[in-house]
């Protein structure tokens, strides 16, 4: 056994336990926690492989932003988990197909061959994986790959348009106009003498009310 | 050795790398450790000079034992976990906050050879664990399960996720301008004297890029996920003894880190401005305590932004900058303009 064999088995132990404990566990927030340490997992096989790139860009976007907006929105859910849970053998049959798909999907794409953990090719030390996948997209999948930013682009704009409400009761403020208050809108200077001279008759009206 | 390495058998290398990395680890963290707690003198004693006080000058002479006393103050305090709290997440939160502020250092050049880790990624694996670090706040602020905690780790995670977005823009400006997304190869493709330095091409995203970090490591003035005057102290309001002590650690760590970036980056790392001084690794500590500095100068003079207007200032004025800017730079490298830009 070689040392990366150690690091693989070890990774792959913690990222099939992290993944079964988001589907069993009874918290929705440690759930999404587990999924975090399941991408964190799988980007350390995944630099086993030599695919630093790939590694690299998996806890960027997934750990670092899309988890971080999930747990967001889970952590202010009030969820009733006992009623999340009705329904298991009712769902059961069909979640069992999707499941059974998936798996035969997968074998057909990995094939039985790859099933005994084989070793990356191995790359001359000066080869840049980075650098390699940025010229391959820039040129040979230049196309695709900005129909992809487009996509990605109208769904954006499509979510914040479809979000995006001028609330009535709102009371955001324009720092522009903040910006450019100048202190006559704002205070009156009035001039007043040091001394106010008193009406006798006006103080002698109080009196007689009171 | 010769018998360790009988011992071992064919897994001899693996171990020696492994002690080897070790022994570099503890290089940097130990220097490191030193540096977060005198920065937390430093603070005390700035801001102190810049509000006409003396600041701590008690423990030892001018003060300089301070930072030891608080340490064993707070290790000796009782940690109280509150009792509806998520147990085990509520001591992995400061774990989570202070390790990546650690392991980004790992791929940090302090001279052209002495790095821990030379690889080809490491301004991604930088971001990617800049990232990583607001799981720390987040996790305490639930587990804590007190509402203050709550709100101060959901603004903290709205607010590192918006300005990680203008950091990262500007940190695409030096890596179009170097080539390279090896921390070594952009220091030095900024030699031959400060005016090879990116920040005087890159000017707005330097400006982006650090007004950004501050935000990042949640310091003033946009330290709104303590927000003490509003939510007590946020995130870390549940927190005591060295738990707590640990999210300080943290945000120093941080500090120090970005700091540390923004040289490499824009200030050109180990070299010296001038081609006739040698290069050498006291430029970039040099380079590095001129920008802590100036985390220290905003907290005693900037007021605490409202958190709508932070928000506004990172999706509004910085994103666009740095798009704007990108666009500019890679336009005129196509022109004979584009030796300015290299």
């Amino acid at each position: 056994m070689v040392f990366t064999d150690v690091v693989f088995y070890t990774l792959a132990a913690i990222l099939l336990f992290a993944g079964l404990r988001v589907i069993t566990t009874r918290n929705p927030v440690h759930a999404a926690l587990f999924l975090v340490l399941a991408f964190f997992t799988a980007a350390g096989i995944w630099l086993l492989l030599e695919a630093e790139f790939l590694a690299i860009a998996l806890v960027l976007v997934y750990v670092g932003a899309v988890m971080v907006l999930f747990l967001f929105v889970v952590m202010m859910l009030d969820i009733n988990i006992d009623k999340l849970r009705e329904g298991f053998w009712e769902y059961l049959p069909m979640a069992g197909t999707i499941g059974l798909l998936m798996a035969v999907e997968m074998v057909m794409v990995l094939g039985g061959k790859y099933f005994g953990a084989t070793k990356a090719v191995s790359k001359p030390a000066d080869y840049s994986n980075t650098a390699e996948i940025g010229r391959v997209l820039y040129t040979e999948y230049l196309l695709p790959f900005e129909l992809a930013s487009v996509v990605l682009l109208v769904a954006i704009v499509a979510a914040i348009v479809l979000t995006l409400r001028d609330r009535k009761d709102s009371k955001s403020m324009n720092p522009a106009d903040q910006v450019l208050v100048k202190k006559q809108d704002r205070i009156r200077i009035v001039k007043m003498g040091a001394v106010v001279e008193v009406d006798p008759s006006a103080d002698t009206t109080i009196e007689e009310k009171k | 050795m010769e018998m360790l390495a009988h011992l071992f058998g064919s897994w001899w290398p693996a171990v020696q790398i492994t002690g080897w990395t070790l022994i570099k680890i503890v290089a940097i963290v130990l220097p490191l450790l030193g540096a977060i707690a005198y920065l937390t003198l430093a603070e005390r004693k700035v801001i102190g000079y810049m509000q006409v006080r003396i600041g701590p000058n008690r423990v030892g002479y001018f003060g300089l034992l301070q930072p030891i006393a608080d340490g064993v103050k707070l290790l000796f305090k009782e940690i109280i976990s509150p009792t509806a709290s998520s147990k085990a997440l509520f001591f992995i939160g400061p774990v989570l906050a202070i390790a990546p502020a650690f392991a980004a250092w790992a791929v940090i050049p302090f001279d052209g050879t002495k790095v821990l880790a030379n690889i080809d990624a490491g301004l991604l694996y930088i971001l990617a664990m800049t990232s990583v670090a607001v799981y720390g706040v987040i996790i305490a602020g639930w587990a804590s399960n007190s509402k203050y905690a709550f709100l101060g780790s959901l603004r903290s995670a709205a607010q590192i996720v918006s300005y990680e977005i203008a950091m990262g823009f500007a940190l695409v400006g030096v890596l179009m301008c170097a080539n390279s997304l090896n921390l070594g190869k952009i220091v030095m493709g900024q030699s031959g004297g400060f005016w090879h330095w990116y920040f005087i091409p890159l000017f707005p995203l330097f400006i982006v890029y650090f007004i950004s970090a501050v935000a990042e490591t949640n310091r003033a003035p946009f330290d709104v996920a303590e927000g003490e005057s509003e939510i007590v102290a946020g995130f870390h309001v549940e927190y005591s003894g060295m738990a707590f002590a640990i999210f300080f650690l943290a945000e120093y760590a941080n500090i120090w880190l970005v700091c540390a970036l923004a040289t490499t980056m824009f200030l050109g790392g180990w070299l010296s401005p001038f081609p006739f001084l040698p290069d050498s690794i006291l430029w970039f500590l040099a380079k590095m305590c001129f920008l802590v500095f100036f985390f220290l100068w905003f907290r005693a003079t900037f007021p605490r932004y409202r958190y709508d207007q932070i928000m506004r200032l990172g999706w509004k004025v910085f994103i666009p900058i740095t798009l704007v800017w990108i666009i500019f730079v890679g336009g005129m490298m196509q022109t004979s303009f584009g030796y300015l830009f290299h």
